[in-house]
């Protein structure tokens, strides 16, 4: 076995040294009737080419993104990713650590996650940003129990507009928790009510609420007046980012008055890789960050007195404080910090800008074209990336047809409300980067002839 | 061109000491000092080039950020130096071995990243039509069939995002379970003293009440203060076994017996499912929902802090319960979410994130479970087992052991009875062996045990490896009981930090990097 060091030899004289005959013997404590007698029953162990040959089997099932026009977003989105971001998180250093808990020896992770905070933060538009979450949407759920903490109220209300999945999360752990939740339906049309029906919703026992922008139709919404509105009833802002990229075209959350920006920053830096891993951006005011959930890295000196870092406000984490916890967060994501800060490292403040400039002219001329398209009308009156169609049918029929012409056309509304029968014709339709004239021209073909 | 032999050969005759010629930038050869990315990126550079965009009439209006965001950029030159400079600053498993005990820190093998990026896996988008993705669900339910086999357990919530949020899972489902019988009032979990912080913290954030269960002499859970603690009103007990001792809880089945005839669920943290895997199934030893930490056990990297997968393996009593969304096989493979048709008895409890799971580690799991085989992955476990013991064995002599010379499972846990009156404590310890280049063991962790210093090897260590290790730990524990403080109070010396200040860290925290107040002025 190529990954097992120890030969036969080396295994009798350790089990001499030791004192015991067999290894079994070091399983003394397992009950004898449960100690299994030999392997699973499953295969024995292969080569790489085999095992090459039986996952590449399995990945040749699958289309992906770059083979074919590309559309579909809805919370993870197609991007180009620059081959030094894939290159570095691979140096062993990086990929192979542990979480920085010496950090004499972690001072490469530890200067990461100070840059990557400082980016989230800068970004956001906010004062402090966490090393992150799981994902956006488990950042929101998160962002929703801080919020409960800081105002010691246990309602939340979340916009219609909210990805769908991002509020099933919220709400499995809000119930769970014995917490209240008022769920909003969404308004692909008009994205002014989606805002509306928050303000008319909140109360003396509101929490938070919660907003996503762009929304999941891909509507931009100006927070200024809601936030304050929240503020001035005691409750805070939750912003919802699922397209980072956004940020570097449209005000951030932070300029409107948000008390917690959550965001998933899979665009930068991170594959789609079905669905994970990605990475959650958290971030808020100073004054609530011994309310946050999560690790945070902060500077300080060390004994010689040369600048370093190390994870601090530790007082808040599962490890030290168990059940008075902010969150049970252990594990986070990482790498995906890493490859996240790498890459808006590459890109910068002029690149970012830049690259969002090129994503909403993408998406403002496939939006043109489809004007043109009988049947077809966009739903939005502003977008950054991604925009809602609606088209005479079944949307979900539509997008198979499309699927079956070579062209990945985005996400039925259907697959995110399967009981809003509202929706049944509606389509997502991201837009990116890497979409073609070509790309854009196939889409509005195959839409053509899937209707 | 051939190399002029002026000033050659040099001799190793010369003398003076590193610390009486410090450098002026600070650097020490290979090792460089590393500014900040905000010290080194101007705002108008960049190291990606994007054509203009297109010209057309944009949708953004009032709402499009006008002012300066404040990110630096770096040209890619600037951006390689900057991350592989940081990265050696930092240790990993490649670096050398990494004892961080309940972490099992083994081999990353680098094929399984090759396969986690082929572009059907790393390329695909969640929300394709299942059409396109027959293949990345079928990886998915392979790989449920190998945990399942494994646990032997009937079902597996395959969403989780970590450890603690399998936990969070397995919690949500005997919470659901609790309330379909009727039995909601059921508010008390059982959590071992000696339990990791995530299991107390997860039962609390969904509403349950933590109750202490003490842990004996003997490093384990004794069924009797288990029959002691359990009543009407426990939900639950969480119980890592093998236990954060390093000890396989010989009364497993009866407690299980003992939870089960009260009426309650048994969670088991799998955290340390590396000694037992191929060797003893959890199904067989009565649990009901147990995590497994795809990136401890099955190998998918660490990568400084995450990120992880934690599947829950859910038992027959649990196993309607499993959160949307989850596979179907049929004519071909199904996605079974919200508002999806049910089979009768499914009573999915919600939904623990966004889309389904962490797709990147499934593929490098899969890929670890293929290359070991059922006779490799038995084999793992053994060796991480007799691993442990050999160090165990070796330093029992000059460290103690808490629970008497007895043996582990696949980490050793010593406590600092030793080190009483040495003036050198865990940590000091810990920092010292950082010198001799070993990253330290998991230390003051579990709680039960005084100044515990947990020390995982796993089976990827050679016993060449392991002899060194162990030469390094005894040469420390001499120097110890010697009185050679110096040794340990200021280490580590030669890391590229020296003991940092992290009292000064949390007094006045300084999260992220702010202009410095000439910059600021020039600035506005
Ligand atoms: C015993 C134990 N339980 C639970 C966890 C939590 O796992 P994770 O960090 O993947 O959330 C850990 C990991 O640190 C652990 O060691």
């Amino acid at each position: 076995m190529r990954y097992l060091p120890l030969t036969p030899q080396d295994r009798t004289d350790m089990l001499a040294k030791i004192g015991v005959a067999a290894v079994d013997d070091l399983f003394a404590n397992v009950p004898k009737s449960k100690l299994l007698k030999g392997p699973v029953n499953l295969p024995h162990a292969k080569g790489e080419l085999e095992v090459e040959r039986i996952l590449g089997a399995m990945a040749a099932e699958n289309i992906s993104a770059s083979e074919v026009p590309f559309f579909v977003g809805a919370g993870a989105y197609k991007h180009h990713v620059p081959a030094s971001v894939d290159h570095l998180i691979q140096r062993s250093e990086f990929l192979t650590s542990y979480t920085p808990y010496q950090p004499e020896i972690a001072q490469g992770t530890l200067q990461y996650l100070f840059e990557f905070q400082t980016q989230v933060a800068l970004l956001t538009g906010m004062e402090v940003a966490n090393a992150s979450m799981y994902d956006g949407s488990t950042g929101a759920a998160e962002a929703v129990l801080m919020a409960h903490r800081v105002t010691k109220r246990r309602k939340a209300i979340l916009a219609g507009n909210l990805h769908p999945h991002y509020r099933d999360t919220i709400e499995t752990l809000s119930r769970m928790a014995s917490d209240e939740v008022v769920s909003l339906a969404p308004n692909p049309n008009d994205a002014g009510a989606d805002l509306k029906a928050v303000a008319a919703a909140i109360d003396a026992e509101t929490s938070c609420i919660v907003i996503q922008t762009p929304d999941v139709f891909g509507n931009l919404h100006d927070l200024t007046a809601i936030a304050k509105k929240a503020q001035d009833a005691g409750a805070l802002l939750i912003a919802v980012v699922t397209e980072v990229v956004s940020l570097g075209a449209v005000t951030p959350p932070g300029a409107m008055g948000a008390d917690i920006v959550v965001a998933e920053g899979q665009s930068i830096g991170v594959g789609l890789s079905f669905g994970g891993p990605y990475v959650g951006l958290f971030a808020t005011k100073q004054k609530y960050v011994r309310q946050m959930p999560g690790r945070l890295c902060g500077e300080t000196v060390d004994a010689e007195g040369r600048r370093g870092f190390v994870l601090t406000l530790s007082t808040r984490e599962q490890h030290i404080r168990r059940e008075k916890a902010t969150s049970n967060i252990c594990t986070n994501s990482g790498l995906m910090c890493l490859a996240f800060t790498i890459h808006m490292s590459l890109l910068g403040e002029s690149g970012l800008r830049r690259l969002a400039a090129v994503n909403h002219a993408n998406a403002c001329d496939l939006a043109d074209r489809l004007a043109d398209v009988d049947g077809v009308t966009v739903l939005n009156k502003s977008f950054f990336n991604e925009f809602a169609i609606r088209v005479p049918g079944d949307a979900a029929k539509i997008v198979e047809k499309m699927a079956k012409n070579g062209v990945l056309a985005g996400v039925p509304a259907a697959r995110l409300w399967p009981k809003h029968k509202a929706l049944k014709d509606v389509i997502l339709v991201a837009n990116t980067e890497v979409n073609t004239d070509d790309d854009r021209a196939a889409f509005v073909a195959a839409l053509g002839a899937s209707i | 061109m051939s190399m002029n032999n002026q000033g050659r050969p040099t001799s190793a005759g010369e003398t003076g000491t590193a610390a009486a010629h410090p450098t002026f930038t600070g650097n020490k050869a290979l090792q460089i000092e590393e500014a900040l990315i905000f010290e080194i990126g101007r705002p108008e550079v960049s190291g990606v080039d994007i054509p203009a965009p297109k010209k057309v009439k944009a949708r953004i209006g009032k709402l499009a950020r006008n002012e300066a965001i404040g990110l630096p950029g770096l040209t890619e030159p600037e951006v390689m130096r900057h991350y592989v400079r940081l990265s050696q600053k930092n240790y990993g498993i490649d670096t050398g071995l990494f004892p961080l005990g309940s972490c099992t820190m083994k081999h990353n093998a680098r094929l399984n990243e090759k396969m986690a990026r082929l572009p059907g896996f790393g390329d695909v988008h969640p929300l394709q039509p299942a059409s396109t993705v027959q293949g990345a669900l079928k990886l998915i339910d392979t790989l449920a069939h190998y945990l399942k086999e494994l646990t032997g357990m009937p079902a597996v919530a395959m969403s989780p995002k970590a450890g603690a949020h399998g936990e969070l899972c397995g919690m949500m489902a005997i919470k659901a379970a609790l309330e379909a019988k009727g039995e909601g009032h059921r508010k008390i979990v059982l959590v071992p003293e000696s339990a990791h912080g995530t299991n107390p913290a997860t039962a609390a954030l969904i509403g349950f009440e933590v109750r202490s269960v003490p842990a004996n002499a003997d490093g384990t859970v004794h069924v009797s203060d288990v029959k002691a603690a359990l009543g009407p009103d426990v939900a639950a007990i969480m119980l890592t076994n093998p236990n954060t001792c390093g000890i396989f809880e010989k009364e497993i089945v009866e407690i299980a017996a003992a939870i089960h005839k009260a009426g309650a669920y048994f969670y088991c943290d799998g955290a340390n499912f590396n000694a037992i895997v191929g060797k003893a199934r959890p199904g067989d030893l009565g649990v009901d929902a147990m995590h497994i930490n795809l990136h401890k056990t099955f190998s998918t990297p660490h990568g400084g802090g995450g990120p992880g997968s934690g599947p829950v393996v859910l038992s027959e009593r649990l196993a309607a319960f499993v959160p949307y969304p989850f596979i179907r096989v049929g004519k071909g493979y199904a996605l079974v979410e919200e508002g999806g048709k049910l089979d009768k008895g499914e009573q999915p409890f919600g939904r623990m994130s966004a889309f389904h799971g962490q797709m990147g580690m499934f593929v490098r799991a899969l890929a670890y479970m293929l290359s070991h085989g059922a006779d490799g992955m038995r084999l793992a476990s053994e060796d991480a087992v007799l691993n442990a013991n050999y160090i165990r064995a070796s330093l029992a002599d000059l460290m103690s052991l808490p629970f008497g010379n007895q043996p582990c499972m696949h980490e050793a846990l010593f406590d600092d009875d030793w080190l009483k009156n040495t003036g050198v404590s865990t940590l000091d310890f810990a920092k010292a062996m950082i010198d001799e280049g070993y990253h330290p063991m998991t230390m003051y962790f579990p709680l039960v045990v005084h100044g515990a210093m947990l020390i995982e090897p796993t089976e990827s260590e050679s016993k060449a490896s392991l002899d060194l290790f162990i030469a390094a730990l005894r040469d420390l524990a001499f120097a110890a009981k010697r009185g050679d403080v110096d040794r340990f109070k200021g280490a580590p010396y030669h890391a590229p930090r020296r003991r940092l200040d992290e009292t000064r860290a949390a007094r006045t925290p300084i999260l992220r990097w702010t202009p410095p107040e000439p910059f600021k002025e020039a600035a506005e």
